[in-house]
């Protein structure tokens, strides 16, 4: 280390000592160690051999029903041997090549990444006398009217995706009607006001989902039944009517404090479905909106900025629950026509 | 081993066989030209630098296992009635998406550990996408002349994230479904396309009976594709630059020292993939995920508490879910800023700022030298630092959307959790960064002062008069060296803002905005030692006159207890 190096300064405090020594391996030198070595990782092979048969047999001979310590038996005993035979392979190439391979580390010069001048010039020059004898700058014409038909040729790639989907449709319906009954979502059977107890909640859908048409057929199945349940899918709870404070023109949307409410979160539209029937809070399991119940389903936590629509209901001359009419505000999630649709429906009524 | 016993290839019998066909192949295409430049090509070593390889074996292992998958799976959501082997869901309608799903899992042998290693896999991939690009970030390795390698990985990492979301949703099982139901509420969020974009994309109304058979199309060819393509291109461009190396003794900017590629590097590398593939298997067999039979067919008016994305969603999912509820009507639009702020601006954010980091860092400091030899993290302070902000930024919005899950395991209320972290998300990022500030400035004046004053031998002195003292050594010339290899830090001046006529200095809003960055980037920074420096340190550590003993050349210290260290 010296500030001088053949009589120029040199501006870095510590010179460079150079490539460390290369230091012998104890196999570089003892060839009982090589060996060794050579005998461990020839095992290795060996194993791995041994497991990747034995893969084979527990395929046929390993009932796909048997378990073992709670695993899959066909599941753990495959994928034991196979990754065990892959990570014995693996370990082995490695280890040969740090005990046995040449361990001499070699140097290698970099090159500029950038081309030489002489190059970037001769590019130059074939690029200009391409550009030339295209006569690309010379007939701006043909230039600019080949371009504006590139550009264009943007237009048939666009217009082909129109029939990737319909175009957006109003979303101020569901299945829900003047009548139609609230039926429990699991058995598909009709709802009494005396079915439900203060502080229970029924997951509900509207009648219709069960229904058959003349033919014994379902009214709604497949695509259609899986969008009207994304829309029209409600929760009912009883509540003590007294600890209810509807808001203007709901005081007789429910039945003595039982209250209906779409299942669908106005942020993204999870079905919502933690209740707290101490606080009448409902808590959407996706991004945790929280919803009161008692309050006109106002938003009092989260991301959600809509409250809850609510279902007005009635009784029928059966006496079960149903549906005054649809939903008077807009379920499902939020998109920019929302406010356009809402005041249609509050035109409605 | 030893060189005598070794025939060359050609003179073997298998290489006299081979000799015709290997001449006829490089007659048609040239290959010894090429193999030539690589089959020695070097490549330094260090742990730090498999990340990448994790990467790119367990993309591998995708591929391969994926491959496998598409012999059963239907991506329709035509419906039919399970009558498979797994008795629970026995009559139950379902989309053949799903049924075929169960029916790998249940029906075909091997079918259940094939998905799982598939799935492990996946998750695999982003994570060492992701920390590989952390070493790469710390390191400065994405510095000219590499810097659109490092949009190619930021690339990488996007189509990562899509591939990893759409084969995540194409079982169809509640969860999946749950999980699009989401990506439906971002679409329609998007101002004022929103209902198209989620009409075209569903074929029709929420679900339609269109996105799985598309998103199959995405997960199989259209994203696979890209991503082998920019795979291709990444590794290309790392042959071309030569990869970077650490500091050490001989390893300059002008050479790259390792191991070669034939044999030892290839040896390792093809190694390690075996190593990855058995790893991810090992995970398959003992390590059940996403097992879609407990969550039953997909269903619009039902949801499983606690739903989580994979973990690599789960940054996007805590911005949704920290957002305050913000929507507005504006010209008689909706505007729900609550879900597209955080859905589709948290990830552009990221990505954004991602790419157009070594631009800025570059527009900062002035710097257009190539840089070949990596930078230890100590060495700039303030990159670090913003690194680990990010970094903070990110776990605030992962733990964010697994809040739920952290309420109900820790019993802690989940409104509180929520408010802390969307202040968290301002506050913890800055702390982070001065906290990470700070030890980075503290290790680079340890590295001065070990330099300058050399290391602590553990040895204590006694002066005639009764003093005791600690004996320092200078530290042995490899680790001075490698320790005083970086740039020395620049010296800052104001930008002129008229020359002496008062003529005011064109550009020079940009000029202050820029001597503003150069002063936070640079703020508080420990040069290296001068020249000067060291050689006084070194007449003075020198002076032997004084000590009792001669401590010798191969005296490395004492720790606490009396052992001997070794450097």
């Amino acid at each position: 280390m010296s500030t001088k190096d053949n009589g120029v300064a040199i501006t870095e405090p510590v010179k460079d000592p150079g490539l460390p020594e290369h230091l012998p391996r104890p196999t570089d030198v003892d060839p009982a160690q090589a060996r060794r070595s050579e005998r461990q990782i020839s095992a290795m092979f060996g194993i791995a051999t041994v497991l990747l048969l034995a893969f084979c047999v527990a395929y046929f001979a390993i009932d796909r029903s048997e378990t073992f310590l709670g695993f899959s038996a066909s599941n753990f005993t495959l994928g034991a041997t196979l990754g065990g035979a892959l990570l014995l392979m693996g370990v082995g190439i490695i280890q040969w090549a740090k005990k046995l391979m040449g361990d001499h580390e070699i140097i290698e010069m970099r090159h500029a990444v950038a081309s030489s001048d002489e190059d970037r010039a001769a590019v130059l020059e074939d690029l200009n006398t391409g550009i030339n004898e295209s006569g690309f700058g010379r007939r701006p014409m043909i230039r600019n009217s080949l371009l504006g038909a590139m550009g264009f040729l943007a237009l048939p790639a666009v217009v082909m995706l129109r029939d990737l989907g319909p175009l957006p449709h109003d979303e101020d319906k569901t299945v829900w009607k003047k009548g139609m009954r609230v039926v429990n979502d699991v058995s598909g059977t009709p709802i009494k006001p005396s079915d439900l107890e203060v502080g229970s909640l029924v997951n509900a859908e509207p009648a219709i989902m069960y229904e058959t048409d003349a033919d014994g057929q379902p009214v709604l199945e497949g695509t259609a039944l899986l969008q009207a349940k994304s829309k029209a899918a409600v929760i009912m709870v009883r509540m003590r009517p007294e600890d209810i404070t509807p808001s203007k023109g709901r005081e007789n949307w429910g039945i003595d404090g039982i209250l209906c409410y779409s299942k669908i979160c106005t942020h993204v539209g999870c079905p919502i479905s933690l209740y707290e029937q101490q606080t009448h809070h409902v808590l959407c399991p996706c991004h945790q909106s929280t919803f009161d119940l008692a309050d006109n389903g106002k938003v009092i936590f989260g991301p959600a900025h809509r409250p809850l629509p609510q279902l007005p209901l009635a009784v029928d001359s059966e006496g079960y629950i149903v549906a005054v009419s649809d939903f008077p505000e807009i379920v499902a999630p939020s998109y920019p026509r929302l406010a356009h649709d809402q005041k249609k429906l509050d035109e409605k009524s | 081993m030893t060189d005598t016993e070794y025939t060359n290839i050609e003179d073997t019998g298998l290489g006299k066989k081979a000799g015709g066909p290997v001449e006829w192949l490089d007659d048609r295409l040239g290959l010894a030209g090429m193999a030539k430049k690589n089959l020695r090509k070097v490549f330094p070593e260090h742990w730090s630098f498999m990340l990448g390889e994790v990467a790119l074996w367990s993309f591998v292992v995708l591929l391969l296992t994926g491959v496998f998958l598409t012999f059963w799976f239907q991506p329709s959501m035509n419906e039919t009635v399970y009558n498979g082997p797994y008795n629970p869901l026995h009559g139950l309608t379902m989309s053949q998406a799903y049924a075929s799903t169960l029916d790998i899992s249940f029906s075909v042998r091997g079918g259940l550990l094939i998905r799982q290693i598939h799935h492990w896999a996946a998750m695999l991939f982003v994570a060492a996408m992701m920390l590989h690009m952390l070493r790469v970030f710390f390191t400065g390795a994405y510095r000219k002349p590499r810097e659109i390698n490092w949009l190619i990985g930021v690339g990488l990492l996007s189509m990562g994230l899509v591939e990893g979301f759409a084969g995540y949703s194409l079982p169809d099982d509640l969860l999946s479904g749950t999980g699009l139901r989401f990506v439906d509420g971002l679409l329609r969020s998007i101002p004022l396309v929103g209902s198209y974009l989620e009409s075209f994309m569903f074929g029709g109304e929420y679900p339609g009976d269109v996105i799985i058979p598309r998103l199959y199309m995405a997960h199989i060819l259209l994203v696979p594709a890209l991503l082998l393509g920019l795979i291709g291109a990444h590794m290309l461009l790392l042959v071309y630059h030569k990869h970077t190396q650490w500091p050490g003794p001989g390893r300059t900017e002008k050479n790259v020292v390792g191991y070669p590629m034939l044999p030892v590097y290839a040896a390792k590398a093809g190694g390690f993939f075996f190593v990855v593939f058995g790893f991810t298997a090992l995970m398959g067999a003992i390590l059940q995920v996403n097992p879609i039979w407990a969550y039953g067919p997909y269903n619009p008016s039902e949801v499983t508490a606690g739903s989580q994305p994979d973990w690599y969603m789960g940054f996007s999912e805590g911005a949704i879910r920290l957002m305050p509820n913000w929507e507005s009507t504006i010209f008689g639009f909706t505007w729900s800023w609550n879900i597209f702020i955080p859905g589709v601006g948290a990830m552009g954010l990221l990505f954004t700022a991602l790419g157009a980091w070594p631009f800025i860092e570059s527009w900062i400091t002035g710097d257009k030298r190539e840089h070949h030899l990596l930078e230890r993290p100590r060495n700039a302070p303030v990159r670090t630092a913003l690194g680990v902000a990010g970094m903070t930024a990110f776990a605030v919005l992962w733990i964010g959307g697994g809040n739920d899950i952290i309420a109900t395991k820790f019993h802690l209320n989940i409104y509180t959790i929520t408010k802390t972290l969307r202040i968290g998300l301002f506050v913890f990022p800055v702390i982070a960064f001065m906290v990470t500030k700070r030890i980075c400035v503290g290790l680079q004046r340890q590295d001065a002062n070990s330099i300058l004053h050399g290391y602590e031998t553990g040895v204590i002195e006694r002066t005639p008069s009764g003093a005791f003292s600690e004996r320092h050594a200078p530290l042995p010339a490899e680790i001075q060296y490698t320790i005083t290899t970086h740039d020395r830090l620049p010296m800052l001046e104001a930008p002129a803002e008229a020359d002496k006529n008062g003529v005011a200095a064109p550009h020079s809003r940009a000029a202050k905005l820029r001597a503003r960055a150069r002063k936070f980037y640079y703020h508080g920074a420990v040069d290296k030692p001068t020249v000067e420096d060291v050689h006084h340190a070194e007449e003075h550590l020198g002076e032997i006159a004084g000590h009792p003993v001669e401590l010798g050349d191969d005296f490395q210290g004492v720790s606490e207890t009396g052992v001997p260290r070794v450097h």
